[in-house]
């Protein structure tokens, strides 16, 4: 039903387009579109934002999640849009190893969006069943080498945030471990959780809880300092691994040729939306915080994407996997 | 005692003027979009969530799960009027729901079906309620070399889902099971049988096929000739189920709350096989097995009472683990992170009285559904009686809308029209679409794990016997096997294909 509205509010804007004037964007509703299917961690940020936004712009900002494909359905559907503003795409650092593990995209991933601005960096965790045996990440890394035929890195499928952090892991020990992949976060957490696997390397969106229950343990974060929601959680370079940094990015954009006023009156409002303190509360509970007000901004966003992009293609070429 | 203490809680919390509300506009809404064909509950939850905002937690949750359940009440409805289900747990209804209705008993198989959820779910919440955290340890016992081995115990059972040759049944599974592999390889990301469509990357959507092998090709059969169009039934006898069929459920529906409240808790794919395995004990045990197929009474008490019990206790993953059985769980999670409450192992301690509200809320929602629905049976029935000239193209604009809904995929709805003709091919070949829709549903399952109990056995396939729950269910699949080859059994069931030329 929403997306049979969606297609007749998009039929709606191929008639009415070219009398919309930029001053007095946005004059109807807005959708976000999340490549990825509802209830996931992007979907929950994607409709903190919207409702923000929302109230920011005076208008119903929408979210359709058009999943599939790693994201790249939803991202080519956004990509052919009407550049008009009024259909965004909020996606994650998918976006840029898409334009690797994709061989075939439908769309030119440097070359098919305006850039609207980081969204939030979410620090990843490196978790592992709760009755492993080592104490610390200095442990985890020796027992790792010893065991590395029989220690099994959890992933929620090829592209997925926890696949890229485990592959960044391996890359940062030099040691391949047993690569166990599933259809989504949850049933990957469940086998960690019933001890079927021993690691993953996940979102603190989907670990946070969990490390606070006791029910898996906590070896790294990410993140250039500890999280306040996991106090007693070392990062990444006090446990003494320097090279394992990532964290999964958010980006919101436009479709290439939106115009330049649209595009900025809506940095504008994804910065104050940033700013509002339910967004700021419900991040926290999530183990992030929203991208500062100077990296949601086009130029930014931008760089990022190009950065990222750069630094994905060698260890994904390395790995020698594609998705398609 | 804590237990009543909590459940006190749970019904004050739930039993506020406010939540009763929600709890009701929750049922409502499910059954209506239940009742369409097509529109499932992870459509509609979707959609509501931004309406969930304003709200408070408990009461957006209460109205999220009335959805829910609502939807799996509303969508035998279809299945049993039309022949068109929306779930895969409903494909099992519309079996011998559809016969019942078209031999003029549309009311007592609409009573029933609503009968026997009820109390399926009354027993499942107070499971949920007393054993949630013992089930769930279970629950976590089972790795892939366990759903494996169960998704082998479903596909052997299912041959007993057909009423027709075994030959036609395995076909059929095997088609199913083959429809299953398109997409993308999980383990190496490859795509398989996508015909290069993008659109297809993850599979062909459930829903898509299953309106179509059922509904359009049941359409399509129907408008075949004026003789054979059936789906009009004007002569209904009698809304309600006689004695006879009450005393006759009252086993299946106990043997149906007991396997969906077991395969519910599994939160990798278990609730799946609940309608399923029912229907397949039901029709072991039965002591008229040629009637399954033909309109058998316990065809749908048993396996509407699994799909119900099994939707009650797939919340138990989600409630005490943070972990989602299904896409609806999924979305049901994503509205709790958005209130601010992060479901995980702590919810019930730190949030007692939304944990407790959502579990006395589903007994209040059941006890709502099964008050609205039975008077509500004789507007359905009524529904028959719209000419079909008119009530087919309103079906097809519903499912069409509905599979659309899903995804927004433009993909999904060739694949309703591709499936459709199969279906039809299909009913004129004799052979049965329910067998297909359990190999294509539980094809993936199957592979996935087997894969992924391979990957970490490191290739070691004895896993498979080693570790006992698996070992247990393997053997439970060779009995199964013994059963349906067994002489006797044979010769009954080639009676049965005789009698049906």
């Amino acid at each position: 039903m929403k997306a049979l509205l969606a297609s007749l509010a998009a039929a709606l804007t191929l008639a009415t387009t070219s009398f919309a004037s930029a001053q007095s964007f946005p004059e109807r509703n807005i959708t976000i579109v999340v490549p990825f299917s509802a209830g996931g961690p992007t979907d929950t940020v994607t409709r903190l934002v919207a409702e923000a936004m929302s109230k920011d712009l005076g208008q119903q900002v929408l979210v359709e999640n058009v999943g599939g494909a790693g994201g790249t359905l939803g991202a080519a559907r956004v990509a052919d849009a009407e550049a008009d503003g009024y259909t965004l795409l909020l996606h994650h650092i998918g976006m840029a190893t898409s334009a690797t593990l994709y061989r075939k995209l439908p769309f030119d991933t440097l070359n098919a969006f305006e850039y609207i601005g980081l969204v939030t960096e979410v620090p990843m965790t490196l978790v592992a069943r709760k009755d492993l045996e080592p104490t610390d990440l200095k442990g985890l890394i020796e027992y790792a080498k010893a065991n590395k035929d029989t220690v099994t890195v959890a992933n929620a499928g090829i592209g997925a945030a926890s696949h890229l952090c485990g592959m960044l892991f391996m890359s940062a020990i030099e040691t391949p471990l047993v690569t166990v992949p599933y259809k989504g976060t949850g049933p990957a957490m469940t086998d960690l959780l019933g001890g079927q696997v021993d690691i993953m390397c996940d979102q603190t969106t989907n670990t946070t809880k969990q490390i606070q229950g006791g029910t898996i343990k906590a070896y790294a974060v990410t993140a250039p300092e500890r999280l306040d929601v996991l106090p007693d959680v070392p990062t990444g370079s006090e446990a003494g691994l320097k090279e394992f940094d990532v964290s999964i990015w958010h980006g919101l954009y436009a479709p290439k040729g939106t115009p330049s006023e649209v595009v900025d009156r809506l940095s504008k409002s994804l910065q104050a939306a940033l700013a509002d303190q339910n967004v700021i509360d419900r991040f926290a509970e999530l183990g992030t915080e929203p991208s500062p007000a100077e990296d949601a901004t086009p130029a930014a966003l931008k760089a990022k994407l190009e950065g990222e992009i750069d630094r994905w293609k060698p260890v994904i070429e390395a790995a020698g996997q594609y998705a398609d | 005692m804590d237990l009543f203490s909590n459940l006190a809680l749970g019904f004050a919390t739930a039993a506020s003027p406010w939540n009763l509300l929600f709890c009701l506009i929750g049922v409502l809404l499910g059954t209506l979009i239940g009742v369409l064909p097509g529109i499932g509950a992870t459509a509609t939850i979707a959609m509501l969530l931004p309406i969930t905002f304003q709200l408070e937690p408990v009461s957006s949750l209460i109205m999220l799960a009335g959805i829910y359940y609502g939807a799996q009440y509303g969508g035998s409805t279809t299945a049993i009027l039309i022949n068109m289900p929306g779930e895969s747990s409903s494909a099992v209804t519309a079996i011998d729901g559809y016969q019942m209705a078209r031999k003029g008993k549309a009311g007592a198989a609409l009573a029933i079906a609503a009968i026997g959820s009820f109390f399926a779910g009354t027993v499942s919440t107070f499971l949920v309620a007393i054993f949630a955290p013992p089930l769930t340890s279970i629950a976590l016992q089972f790795g892939a070399a366990e759903y494996f081995s169960l998704m082998v115990v479903g596909l052997v059972s299912s041959i007993a889902l057909a009423h027709g040759s075994i030959i036609k049944a395995l076909a059929m599974v095997v088609l199913g099971l083959l429809l299953g592999l398109v997409g993308t390889d999980i383990y190496s990301g490859t795509p398989r049988f996508t015909l290069g469509i993008r659109e297809y990357a993850d599979g062909l959507n459930f829903v898509a096929v299953a309106v179509g092998v059922f509904g359009v090709a049941e359409i399509l059969r129907n408008l075949e000739s004026e003789k054979t169009r059936t789906a009009v039934i004007t002569k209904v006898s009698g809304l309600f189920p006689s004695r006879e069929e009450l005393r006759a459920i009252v086993a299946p529906v106990l043997r149906g709350t007991a396997i969906g409240s077991a395969l519910g808790i599994l939160p990798g794919g278990g609730a799946i096989l609940a309608s399923f395995a029912s229907y397949t004990v039901e029709k072991r045990v039965s002591q008229r097995p040629e009637e399954f197929g033909h309109g058998a009474v316990a065809g749908v008490a048993g396996p509407e009472s699994a799909n119900n019990a099994g939707a009650q206790t797939s919340f138990i993953p989600m409630l005490t683990l943070g972990i989602p059985a299904n896409p609806v769980m999924a979305l049901m999670i994503g509205a709790m992170i958005i209130q601010g409450i992060v479901p995980g192992p702590n919810v019930a301690t730190e949030q007692p009285a939304l944990f407790w509200g959502i579990i006395a809320s589903m007994w209040i929602g059941n006890l709502m559904l099964v008050i609205l629905n039975l008077p509500l049976i004789g507007l359905w029935v009524k529904l028959l009686t719209v000419p079909y000239y008119v009530l087919f193209p309103i079906i097809m604009a519903f499912c069409s809308i509905g599979v659309y809904s899903v995804n927004g995929n433009p993909y999904d709805l060739y694949a309703v029209a591709l499936f459709g003709l199969l279906g039809y091919g299909l009913v004129k070949l004799r052979c049965e679409p329910a067998p297909l829709l359990l190999g294509f549903v539980l094809g993936p399952l199957l592979e996935e794990n087997l894969r992924r109990a391979m990957i970490i056995s490191r290739g070691d396939p004895s896993v498979f016997v080693t570790r006992p729950i698996s070992a247990i269910l393997l053997l439970i699949a060779v009995a199964v096997l013994v059963v349906v080859f067994l002489p006797s059994v044979r010769r009954k069931r080639e009676e049965v294909f005789v009698e049906e030329d």
